[in-house]
């Protein structure tokens, strides 16, 4: 039985294709049958963050129009074990592939795959449908800015419209200096205005730049901050239950101090 | 510690509250899916039936949508909560 989860956010910028590929990784690092679909249609990128670009041959627009088998259009990555792409169409636009095309898609991937992560692009129009209409789990990724917020709440109202109860919520970028000085919305503040479950918290991290670059994803990087709390992401997805530690939270001495006192850590 | 003193000297909300305060009021508008004017238009039409009744200070009238708790107390649900003060109760009805 497999997994489709969808990532999505609303707002573009705030870490989709980023957490997309980390978590991939992640899973099938953890032995997983994984395979990524990129959604983006006209605007394709999780080929250059996971480094594969140069090995496109057939995309999902070609895969749905029957041009090829979706087999002939994955792309196996040969870094991991058990990972594969299937990279959208750049010179197409997103009416190329319709919501049912992508239920087919995904229940034939079913078949294959222990987990399909769909990376879905910006906006809530046509590529926003068709990314969702084949999961049946969604991540919502934001950062701690109204803007990034105020769009993760309406992608999570217009989840709930089509079916896709109990989203979880992924918090990225997270800078806890300034959150410390009261410069940054803190993880309670955003689940208190959002009201779902939190998945993961990831701080901002520099690696992020270094490893996209590459075309490494940082959860390989076992010093990177961001990538430890992939790590960490990955295992609660598989349904491991792992707290939400002292790196993610970004609790000085002081509040763990007080924490373990019973005070409430501002 | 650091918040504490800027608010001491500087006696400004840590912007993080801003933040927030400004998002919960764009979300009840964004989540209840209604505009300024539409609240402009109810506002009007309680005058217009409210006076037909009493007189009240239409200058000191407030009409807001917000959140409250439903009755199962596990969610928030939008409310349309009027504040209108009541200058004189006009006898006709009597």
């Amino acid at each position: 039985m497999s997994e489709v989860i969808v990532i999505t956010s609303g707002k573009g910028g705030v870490g989709k294709t980023t957490t997309t590929a980390n978590i991939g990784t992640g899973l099938a690092l953890a032995g997983k049958k994984v395979v990524l679909i990129d959604t983006d249609i006209g605007l394709r990128n999780l080929d250059v963050v996971m480094g594969l670009e140069n090995r496109i041959v057939y995309d999902l627009v070609d895969v749905v129009e029957g041009t090829c088998r979706v087999k002939q259009a994955l792309i196996k990555d040969k870094r991991y074990e058990g990972l594969y792409l299937l990279p959208a169409a750049q010179t197409r636009d997103k009416t190329a592939v319709k919501p049912e095309q992508m239920i087919k898609l995904c229940n034939e991937l079913s078949e294959e795959f222990d987990y399909i992560i769909i990376d879905c692009p910006a906006g809530i129009e046509q590529g926003f449908k068709n990314a969702i209409a084949g999961a049946g789990k969604a991540i919502v990724v934001t950062t701690p800015e109204v803007s990034a917020v105020r769009d993760a709440d309406r992608i999570i109202g217009l989840l709930e419209a089509n079916e896709l109860r109990n989203p979880k919520l992924l918090i990225n970028r997270v800078r806890f200096d300034m959150v410390k000085r009261g410069d940054m919305m803190n993880i309670d503040d955003i689940i208190d205005i959002l009201a779902v479950d939190l998945i993961g918290v990831v701080p901002d991290d520099e690696k992020i730049v270094i490893s996209t670059n590459r075309g490494e994803p940082a959860i390989t990087d076992s010093k990177s901050q961001a990538g430890e709390a992939y790590r960490n992401i990955t295992r609660r997805i598989m349904g491991e239950d792992v707290p939400i530690m002292d790196l993610d939270t970004g609790d000085g001495l002081f509040i763990k101090i007080k924490k373990l006192f019973g005070l409430k850590a501002t | 510690m650091l918040l504490d003193l800027s608010k001491l000297f500087g006696n400004r909300k840590a912007s993080k509250d801003v933040a927030k305060e400004r998002l919960k009021l764009v979300l009840i508008h964004d989540r209840a899916n209604v505009s300024p004017q539409f609240l402009e238009m109810v506002k009007s039409e309680i005058i217009k039936v409210i006076s037909n009744y009493m007189d009240i200070d239409e200058g000191a009238l407030d009409i807001q949508l917000t959140r409250t708790k439903s009755d199962d107390g596990d969610s928030f649900v939008p409310a349309l909560v009027a504040n209108i003060p009541i200058k004189n109760v006009k006898n006709s009805g009597k």
